[in-house]
């Protein structure tokens, strides 16, 4: 089971209080009028699906209740730091470096 | 190849088993093939299998990280069937289940095939509905299935608690006579043997790390840790690495790999007849013949590649077990692992050919990928040979996401999603 920082209630409490969202930073089309079949696959359907470093997004349901987002190693499965939804992506090779990856 | 038999076991008796010999070369990689197979699990053997056997390629290697079918094929439950719900899925389940029958004959190689029925418990009125729903599906579509009352399925599966009072009561279940069990690493080993035999080249703890395209686009061959290997057509068939490997060649896939965990338990004598398997508190066992009671859990929430799940998911299984089979209570666990599943959206495979010429793809089996492992083979080795897909895998392209004609399996799936 992991452990889990959130950012928001800033304390850090068992897996078993989030529900993972998946990998974050996949932005909807924002003019859906003029996006082709092929943004909708990207968007809906195509995850990179990282053997590594990667950003995801957690909600604390038995929280707060909020989104935020984690960069964890899919490997270990150790996180290495935890943001806010909305602020941006941090520089994972940085991070990937920090941790010694 | 030597063929195995009575006289030939009696013989090497004499010998106390020492002259057997090996079942397959271990040879080393040749410049050139005319089909690499990506990935020696269950899956990709049998492909080249099929290849060399109906096709008449013999000129084809299996590529191999690690040793074969030391992924999730000898990771799985064992567990064979073909109830799905939709005609796509059943056709191609049921495909399966038909080059089953006959595997051990066909590969001289005893696969323990135990068609000992694989039986679905209900405990909700929606769980009856669901059942009731994939029941007709099947009849409609050639599959065996049928309905039991709890009385019913308790003289069928001996074991089970049919009590009112408990959380979850079994109000009902659905039963497949035809599914059952077979021994997963004799699966890998036969069809390892039967390819060989063929001509088929098994490179092991040979790791591809790179895909090279020429001018035109189209697949070179494969680079690996033995050096480059030319290749006219790759078929990549890689598990839960599908993403890493075919991010090689530029291709991204709708595909997220989870850890998937089952468990053993101590081994003990005859005490569970059949396979039974509940979607709604996420359980499912069966007994080996070794003895063991063989469990499957849930998958992660998350994407992870550690081959290890979180203690809390075989726990929430082993909770539904105790109360489903409450003189199982005592036992002991032995051993638990976690495999990597790859899962689509749809939580069907894809069985495809690629927008790269000459790469094919064969993944997304998700949780449940062993009980298709003859038919997966064998219409994706067609779909490589003829270089387009066999009618029964036509419908699991990669376009089906772009074009909206999911195969929504969801419901029919065995473990939680």
């Amino acid at each position: 089971m992991l452990l889990i920082y959130c950012p928001y209630c800033e304390i850090e409490r068992a897996e078993t209080e989030f529900h993972c969202g998946g990998e974050a930073h996949i932005a909807r089309p924002s003019d859906p009028e003029k996006a082709t079949d092929d943004d909708w696959v990207e968007f809906l359907y195509m995850r990179s699906n990282t053997k590594g470093i990667a950003a995801e997004r957690w909600r604390h349901i038995h929280g707060c209740g909020r989104f935020f987002n984690a960069v964890r190693d899919t490997v270990s499965d150790k996180f290495l730091t935890f943001y806010k939804a909305g602020d941006p992506r941090p520089d994972l090779e940085a991070l990937a470096r920090e941790a010694g990856k | 190849m030597k063929r195995y038999s009575f006289l030939e076991l009696a013989k090497n008796a004499f010998s106390a088993h020492q002259n057997w010999g090996r079942q397959w070369r271990a040879p080393e990689p040749k410049a050139e093939y005319d089909v690499v197979i990506v990935g020696a699990g269950g899956h990709g053997l049998a492909t080249a299998y099929y290849l060399a056997r109906e096709h008449g390629i013999r000129n084809v290697a299996v590529i191999e990280k690690g040793w074969l079918g030391g992924g999730n094929t000898g990771r799985n439950t064992t567990i064979v069937r073909s109830n799905y719900l939709w005609e796509e899925s059943a056709a191609l389940y049921n495909h399966a289940i038909g080059l089953w029958q006959n595997l051990s004959q066909e590969l001289n190689y005893n696969v323990m095939y135990s068609a000992r029925g694989v039986m679905m418990l209900a405990h909700t009125v929606h769980d009856v509905q669901v059942s009731q729903r994939h029941i007709h599906a099947n009849r409609l579509a050639g599959v065996q299935n049928e309905w039991l009352t709890p009385e019913e399925a308790k003289e069928y599966c001996p074991p089970l608690n049919i009590s009112r009072n408990i959380r979850y009561p079994v109000v009902g279940a659905a039963l497949q006579r035809v599914g059952g069990t077979a021994r997963h690493d004799a699966v890998a080993w036969g069809y390892a043997r039967g390819a060989d035999d063929l001509g088929v080249d098994i490179i092991q703890n040979c790791a591809v790390t790179g895909i090279r395209r020429g001018q035109d686009g189209s697949v070179e061959g494969v680079e690996t840790a033995k050096g480059f290997i030319k290749a006219k057509k790759v078929g990549v068939v890689a598990a839960g690495h599908t993403s890493v490997v075919m991010e090689m060649a530029g291709v991204r896939l709708p595909l997220e790999s989870f850890p998937l965990q089952a468990l053993v338990s101590e081994p003990v004598k005859p005490a569970f007849p059949c396979v039974v398997m509940s979607n709604t508190i996420h359980a499912y066992i069966s007994q080996s013949d070794k003895g063991e009671l063989v469990i499957g859990a849930g998958t992660d929430q998350f994407v992870s590649y550690s081959q290890a799940g979180g203690l809390h998911i075989t726990n929430h299984t082993i909770d539904a077990i105790c109360e489903l089979f409450p003189h199982f209570r005592r036992m002991r666990m032995l051993r638990n692992w976690g495999g990597i599943v790859d899962t689509t959206p749809d939580r069907s495979p894809i069985l495809s050919k690629t927008p790269v010429p000459g790469l094919y793809v064969n993944c997304g089996w998700g949780t449940g990928g062993f009980k298709a492992t003859p038919g997966s083979g064998h219409v994706f080795a067609h779909t490589i040979a003829k270089d387009e897909p066999h009618p029964i895998n036509a419908p699991f392209t990669i376009d089906r996401f772009r074009t909206g004609r999911l195969i929504d399996e969801a419901a029919a799936a065995a473990v939680a999603h």
